[in-house]
């Protein structure tokens, strides 16, 4: 990893009152990499993302975002960051295109270049069609597009996703990770909050789970189900007396399983000889990383 | 910002990364506080700006018509119903008194009314302010270019009243040229003020003990309608601190003929009253804003 990186934290605490959102986590993304922050709800990831545009200010720890030192210098980050909420604040009474015309100023693109820009935007989020359509009448699909367009209109270096597709159906969630795939190959950097494993596993190059506001594994996501879920997971499907009785059997020969509604899981099913438990063996997933680390279910 | 080209030179993170781990913090390189840069950034202020414009090409209509409508009622209903009864008031005839009173309050209503409930609906229903700062803009220059805007707005429509009040019989005097520039001045107090109870407050509902217990006395209590000298002497103290009493003698003075002693103490309450309002306004909206 000799890249340069783009986000660097050291020892970053963020408290509020009593609560430790953030709880000492150091963390680096390089240039050009694609980093998924995976956790639960609560694990401390909006408010690491709020950090890096100073919009949270670190009680404790140094935070660089592309070379610049936060909070103090962090408006010049800013100018070369691409942010995407997670929660749509467009304006609902504005077109696209005015929508965009307002953040390339904001985002100091030079007025000649604005025009440009603004169209640029609009094919990303493929609303050229709809350019002068206001919100309101936009679809959740195209408002969602919108609002990454939106953060992608002053050519950003680094790109910062807070759950990106939560709550958009199956198929919009398709046309968006294309979308961000596509700023991978550009060079873009990209740091991606969320909470769904599959969205993490596809795009992410690297992966930070984090839970209870610590960053409880780091690494390639197939590197992270190796070292902490192994090759192969049985899945035992069956009533609930069948499924406390097969967990009590594993955890006599002291095997870790997870439950996942109707099913236990046992993981590291390629180790286990003997145990005559009937069920489906699978290759080992991210989730099951994600449920041993947090605890909690994935989506 | 645009092309990828030009950014790398700000960007030089030591190359051999591990080995400058420790050194990067001791660095020759300035201590984040020192390196604040770029308050108050033109580029910024104007970034916000255009969003309000933006925006505003979208309900200008109503804002209009309520900001014509209104003068007419007081007018119609005061000239009318309360001019019969005195014709005269403060060597001025009331409808002239009073064409140029409610100058100043709808420099009051335009700007308090906006910075408290627009500013409050922007932060707390759309998010707007999130996404704003997401972008280089620090709250400083956020608030300052919402305050601002809202000014202008106020500096522009408070003239519809004295316009009305022309059709009614008022002939006003060269002066007249400086009433925006009272409006600005009034509305960039007053929509500081809003902002700062919008700060506050935990729900809209909490406006209304603002606007009941300051907003109404200061609009009451500012010689707009009725002579402050008239009042018992303790209102009639409370009036000269009011800043939308100054702004109510400034605007009949440019009107009718200025008095430069009492002119220029009340541009200096309306001055003081501004840059007050607008540091306290950036100071609450920072906390509210940045966790």
């Amino acid at each position: 990893m000799s890249r340069p990186a783009a986000i660097s934290l050291r020892g970053v605490r963020k408290r509020f009152g009593p609560v430790v959102a953030v709880d000492g986590i150091d963390l680096e993304v390089a240039e050009g990499e694609c980093l998924g922050l995976l956790g639960p709800n609560g694990a401390g990831k909006s408010t690491t993302m709020r950090m890096l545009t100073a919009q949270a200010i670190a009680d404790e720890g140094e935070i660089e975002v592309l070379g610049r030192r936060l909070p103090g210098d962090s408006k010049r980050a800013r100018a070369e960051c691409g942010v995407v909420p997670q929660q749509d604040n467009l304006d609902v009474e504005l077109t696209a295109r005015q929508i965009l015309a307002v953040f390339a100023r904001l985002y100091r693109v030079p007025r000649r270049e604005r025009g440009a820009a603004v169209d640029r935007a609009l094919e990303i989020a493929g609303l050229t069609e709809r350019a002068d359509s206001v919100v309101d009448e936009l679809s959740g699909g195209m408002r969602r597009r919108l609002l990454i367009a939106r953060g992608l209109v002053h050519r950003p270096r680094l790109v910062l996703l807070d759950e990106p597709t939560v709550g958009l159906d199956p198929q919009v969630r398709q046309e968006l990770w294309s979308l961000i795939d596509a700023l991978r190959t550009e060079g873009v950097t990209v740091l991606m909050s969320t909470h769904y494993i599959e969205e993490a596993e596809r795009l992410a190059d690297r992966v930070a789970v984090m839970a209870k506001g610590q960053i409880v594994a780091y690494g390639r996501p197939s590197d992270l189900v190796r070292e902490h879920a192994g090759r192969e997971t049985l899945e035992v499907y069956g009533p609930p007396a069948r499924l406390r009785e097969v967990e009590a059997r594993a955890s006599e020969r002291g095997l870790s399983t997870r439950r996942s509604g109707t099913a236990v899981a046992i993981l590291r099913a390629e180790d286990v000889n003997g145990f005559d438990v009937q069920g489906e063996r699978r290759a080992a997933s991210l989730e099951d990383v994600f449920v041993v680390l947090t605890g909690a279910e994935g989506e | 910002m645009s092309g990828r080209a030009d950014v790398p030179a700000g960007a030089e993170p030591g190359p051999g990364a591990p080995a400058s781990d420790g050194a990067a913090a001791g660095q020759g390189a300035p201590s984040p506080r020192a390196r604040r840069i770029g308050r108050l950034e033109p580029a910024a202020i104007a970034g916000v700006m255009s969003r309000d414009v933006t925006v505003f090409t979208r309900y200008w209509l109503s804002t209009t018509f309520s900001s014509v409508m209104e003068p007419v009622i007081y007018l119609l209903a005061f000239g009318f119903g309360l001019g019969v009864l005195v014709p005269r008031v403060a060597g001025l005839d009331y409808i002239d008194f009073i064409g140029t009173g409610i100058v100043a309050t709808a420099a009051l209503f335009s700007s308090v009314f906006p910075g408290m409930f627009s500013t409050f609906i922007k932060y707390r229903f759309q998010h707007t302010y999130d996404a704003l700062l997401a972008a280089p803009v620090d709250t400083e220059e956020l608030v300052t270019a919402e305050v601002t805007w809202i000014s202008i707005r106020a500096g522009v429509y408070c003239m519809a009243p004295l316009v009305v009040a022309v059709f009614f019989g008022l002939r006003p005097g060269p002066g007249v040229v400086l009433v925006p520039l009272i409006g600005f001045l009034t509305g960039f107090g007053f929509a500081s003020f809003g902002v700062t109870i919008a700060a506050f407050a935990k729900s809209i509902d909490n406006f209304n003990y603002v606007i009941s217990a300051v907003v109404t006395p200061l609009f009451l209590v500012a010689g707009a309608f009725f002579p402050v000298d008239g009042l018992p002497a303790v209102a009639a103290a409370i009036a000269q601190i009011n800043p939308l009493f100054h702004s109510v003698e400034l605007v009949r003075h440019a009107v009718f003929g200025l008095e430069p002693v009492a002119d220029l103490i009340s541009v200096g309450v309306l001055v003081a009253f501004a840059v007050l309002m607008w540091r306290i306004a950036i100071w609450r909206m920072r906390a509210r804003l940045i966790d």
